[in-house]
């Protein structure tokens, strides 16, 4: 396996984008008797688009979607090699380069595999069926007689290989939804925990991330940023850079404020000393009254989730009633390398080399900016440090092509400081949620609403922070995608579980005070947190164990099934919470959340062990269980590899992180004001995966992140008899929380 | 005023010419030596991805201005082993899949390197604390700890 980035120029003027078509003289496909060199096609329906195979037999992939630091290329590599016959070594990959790969749209909601995978999949299906047929052609053997080793097509004592048959040339044939795919239960490559390739090159210092792309002639261009969000730049004092050595220019174009130099550490310095002047602004709300600025917030539309039956009506003849309220911090990204990008411009054409997760979106976006026509811009995908969701790298790669821009196109690479990306990446926004049950005599659950205050939208390209700045007139270049589920936010508002009379209502707000996007299992997280605490809430106020609870109110075997093997593997033993009276400083607890999550939909159950102190409020995860059923497993050691990560990521946000602000800008700018998890506090994980080969593959990127914060707080309430229902469940709320109800039994709480 | 520094970086002794000797060792290596282990995290010393040796001890090299390393041995991740030939600990994180970005595992594997130094079989908290400084945002801690732990029985 191959990752093949085209890194120099002159391969990107001629051989890395053009194919030379192979004439056949004796094929049963005459489509393939097209001469002459042509551009290599991105459509998406083109086996072309996605599969190439050279003179020497070598299998080029062209993936619209890019491996984040996920795995994803060893797993789509896996699939092609799989469905083609031919081995592992033989497969190399195109990720997200605009002039090569399919607009398959942007790398998001843990939907690479159900999207891409399964397209590349029916790509190199309906190649092995060409392949085969021309074979048997050639060969005068029946395609049912013949077989695949290793790219080779045998039978009857004959044989032809796939470089014979099309080395080199193209297929130009549709992809064909109903070419057969192979029988799960024939593979040797898929289903297996293929060694990612990347490690060795990784763990050396021989791998290329963005952050270490170089090309000849490169200058260092770095930003500077308002002070104040909204700011406007009053004066710049050019002369204050003069004497930094290797400082080629400052640029400013309306707000947008950087510098380019022939060093990088010039640049540097240059930032750290330039006399800028903003004006004074102060559009944010106070941190402090966060939540009532949310509940304010003017809503534009509602959006209606579930619907079962009158739950209004339910909830007034309900002899007893139970409410909350939830809230979910704002959240950062917080790549470990800040975000990076190099953009040169060559006779009026752009090129941009990025860690951008939607290549095709940011040429779109590029193109717009600059106002050039969309031909003209090329961006190309270079793995870069961990992406959790849209964060800085486009907005670096604006930042590069102003700045390339104001020195001749000269190349330019853009890296920002720790500061640039903890203030300035889109943030995940603030949620808020309200729910409301109502319950019988007879303790059963008769009504649960739920309300959610969030942003609408959420998939549209996110604005670049260097258009804004410069204040370039929007006109937006039409995307060729329509989204089924827009409003990110939302998902997994609505319930898995039964109950006569559901209402669950969006609240889709004008505004929320940040520049957003979607952070690791957006609106799932939330969403899941506050209606599997609430879950809990309920089962403890009718007095019943929250397994029980759980799987008296769900109605889909598939998700049974997963808790009944969640209760094996914890041990879980029928109880109710809370333990009676903790005396002791420090309690033990345990927690369980589930969800069925949407979009993937990838089913997850999590136990959690945990001890809290209740001198200082800390909360200790000791262990963690999850059961995961993504379907077909594509690489077992790949998704353990992402629940791993999803699990303590999302401890690490439950627990720590929280955005701080003041009413001008971003105030936590490094690690020590936005901590996050660390070793001493990671606990260990046991993971058990449900593998369903008949079923299609689902999401293993997010799924498993949904269940983490409501496990953690219902094992604190299993402790402690306490509710937090505010993320993170930080030391001062635990206290605060203990102080606040004392020690009273739940059943008054 | 320019002046030049000299260092010996894994083994071989080099010169740079720098404009401002206070300038972090961090961009020595990446950009005057064209290294790519050593990475731009924080600038803090936060995050640990810059760590190096230096004289055999960790360093984090965005704080160490290159003044400082003049007429030292610098050791960076490429100094320990490459992919045709990976020190126990390198392998061990091959081993272990320890990755998933792996932007981090520079300071996870100088740090890990320089623990297995002095302690020949540490336990896991001992490791844990050993690389609490060391920032992973993809959440791949438990297989760094096995890593280290695999490193460590080999060793
Ligand atoms: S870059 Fe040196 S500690 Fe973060
Ligand atoms: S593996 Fe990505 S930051 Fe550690």
């Amino acid at each position: 396996m191959l990752d093949l980035v085209s890194t120099r120029r002159d391969v990107l003027k001629t051989g890395g984008a053009l194919l030379v078509a192979f004439t056949f003289a004796d094929t049963a496909l005459p489509a393939l008797a097209e001469s002459g060199p042509r551009r290599k096609t991105v459509e998406s329906d083109e086996i072309d688009g996605f599969l190439s195979i050279d003179a020497d037999g070598r299998v080029t992939v062209y993936s619209g979607k890019v491996d984040l630091g996920t795995g994803l290329r060893t797993a789509l590599t896996q699939i092609a090699a799989e469905e083609l016959d031919v081995s592992l070594d033989r497969v190399g990959l195109i990720q997200g380069d605009t002039e090569l790969t399919p607009d398959q749209g942007p790398t998001w909601a843990s939907l690479s595999m159900q999207i891409c995978g399964m397209r590349i999949r029916q790509a190199a299906a309906t190649a092995r069926k060409a392949l085969v047929e021309m074979a048997a052609a050639r060969l005068g053997v029946p395609a049912t007689e013949l077989r695949i080793e290793d790219g080779t097509i045998k039978g009857d004592d004959k044989s032809i290989s796939f470089a014979k048959l099309v080395g080199g040339g193209t297929f130009s044939l549709k992809v064909d939804n109903d070419a057969p795919v192979k029988h799960p239960a024939s593979y040797t490559i898929v289903g297996k925990s293929v060694l990612r390739l990347d490690i060795p090159s990784k763990v050396t210092g021989r791998f290329t991330y963005m952050q270490d792309f170089r090309i000849d002639g490169m200058l260092h261009g770095r930003v500077v940023r308002p002070l104040a969000i909204g700011a406007h730049l009053e004066n710049v004092d050019a002369t204050s850079v003069n004497d930094i050595p290797g400082l080629i220019k400052v640029v400013r174009e309306g707000n947008f404020l950087g510098v380019v130099a022939s060093t990088e550490w010039a640049a540097i310095q240059a930032t750290r000393k330039l006399k800028a002047t903003w004006s004074h602004w102060e559009g944010l709300p106070e941190q402090a009254s966060l939540w009532d600025y949310v509940r304010a917030t003017k809503i534009n539309s509602d959006k209606v989730m579930a619907n079962v039956g009158d739950s209004a009506k339910a909830l007034l003849d309900a002899p007893k009633h139970i409410s909350a309220t939830y809230d979910f911090a704002i959240h950062t990204h917080g790549s470990i390398g800040p975000s990076c990008a190099v953009v040169e411009i060559d006779e009026g054409k752009i090129t941009c080399w990025s860690a951008s997760q939607a290549t095709h979106r940011l040429r779109r976006q590029l193109a717009a900016m600059m106002g050039v026509p969309l031909d003209n811009v090329r961006c190309l995908y270079i793995e870069g440090s961990g992406c959790y969701g849209r964060n800085g790298h486009e907005d670096a790669a604006g930042d590069a092509a102003l700045l390339s821009r104001a020195v001749g196109g000269q190349p330019v690479r853009v890296q920002w400081m720790r500061a640039d990306e903890h203030g300035w990446d889109p943030k995940g926004p603030p949620t808020l949620i309200d729910l409301r049950a109502g319950v019988n005599e007879t303790s059963e659950i008769i009504a649960w609403e739920s309300e959610f205050f969030i942003p609408g939208d959420g998939l549209a390209p996110v604005p670049l922070i260097a258009a804004t700045l410069a204040a370039v007139p929007p006109t937006p270049i039409m995307e060729p995608y329509r989204f089924g589920n827009a409003d990110v936010m939302s998902a997994n508002s609505a319930i898995p579980y039964t109950f006569p009379n559901i209402r669950t209502v969006a609240h889709l707000l004008a505004e929320t005070p940040f520049r957003w996007s979607w952070v690791r299992s957006p609106g799932r997280l939330q969403n899941a947190f506050a209606n599997e605490c609430f879950v809990d809430e309920l089962a403890a106020f009718v007095g019943v164990d929250p397994l029980e609870f759980r799987l008296s109110h769900l109605n889909d075997p598939r998700g049974a099934e997963l808790l009944q093997r969640l209760a094996a593997l914890a041990k879980w033993r029928k109880r109710l919470s809370p333990r009676r009276d903790p005396q002791d400083d420090v309690v033990t607890g345990r927690g369980m959340s589930y969800a069925k999550d949407f979009p993937s939909p990838t089913y997850v159950g999590a136990v959690a062990d945990i001890e809290v102190d209740r001198r200082s409020g800390e909360i200790r995860v000791q262990r963690f269980f999850v059961v995961h059923d993504c379907g077909q497993v594509i690489n077992p050691d790949g998704v353990r590899n992402q629940i791993e990560g999803n699990v303590i990521q999302t401890l690490s946000r439950t627990l720590k992180e929280e955005l701080l602000f003041d009413r001008s800008a971003v105030t936590s700018l490094h690690w020590a004001t936005y901590p996050i998890l660390t070793f001493p506090d990671v606990p260990d994980v046991v993971i058990e995966l449900l593998d369903r080969p008949a079923e299609k593959p689902s999401g293993a990127g997010e799924a498993a992140a949904a269940v983490v914060p409501a496990v953690i707080s219902n094992a604190v309430f299993d402790a402690l008899g306490v509710r937090l229902r505010s993320v993170p469940l930080t030391p001062a709320k635990v206290l605060a929380a203990i102080e606040r109800y004392g020690q009273r039994p739940s059943r008054e709480l | 005023m320019p002046t030049s520094v000299s260092l010996d970086v894994n083994g071989r002794v080099v010169t740079i010419e720098i404009g401002d000797p206070g300038m972090p060792l961090l961009y020595a290596l990446r950009d005057n030596l064209q290294l790519k282990g050593p990475r731009f995290g924080c600038g803090l010393g936060q995050c640990g991805t810059c760590a190096v040796l230096l004289d055999d001890e960790p360093v984090l090299s965005c704080e160490v201005p290159l003044s400082k390393a003049a007429n030292k041995k610098v050791v960076t991740l490429e100094g320990l082993g490459s992919p045709e030939k990976p020190s126990p600990v390198q392998q061990a994180f091959i081993d272990e899949q320890a990755a998933q970005c792996g932007y981090c595992l520079n300071g996870m594997i100088i740090h890990a390197t320089a623990l297995l130094a002095k302690t020949k079989d540490p336990t896991v908290p001992q490791i844990k604390k050993a690389l609490a400084d060391d920032l992973c945002r993809c959440g791949t801690h438990l297989r760094i700890v096995r890593a280290v732990q695999r490193a460590a029985r080999r060793a």
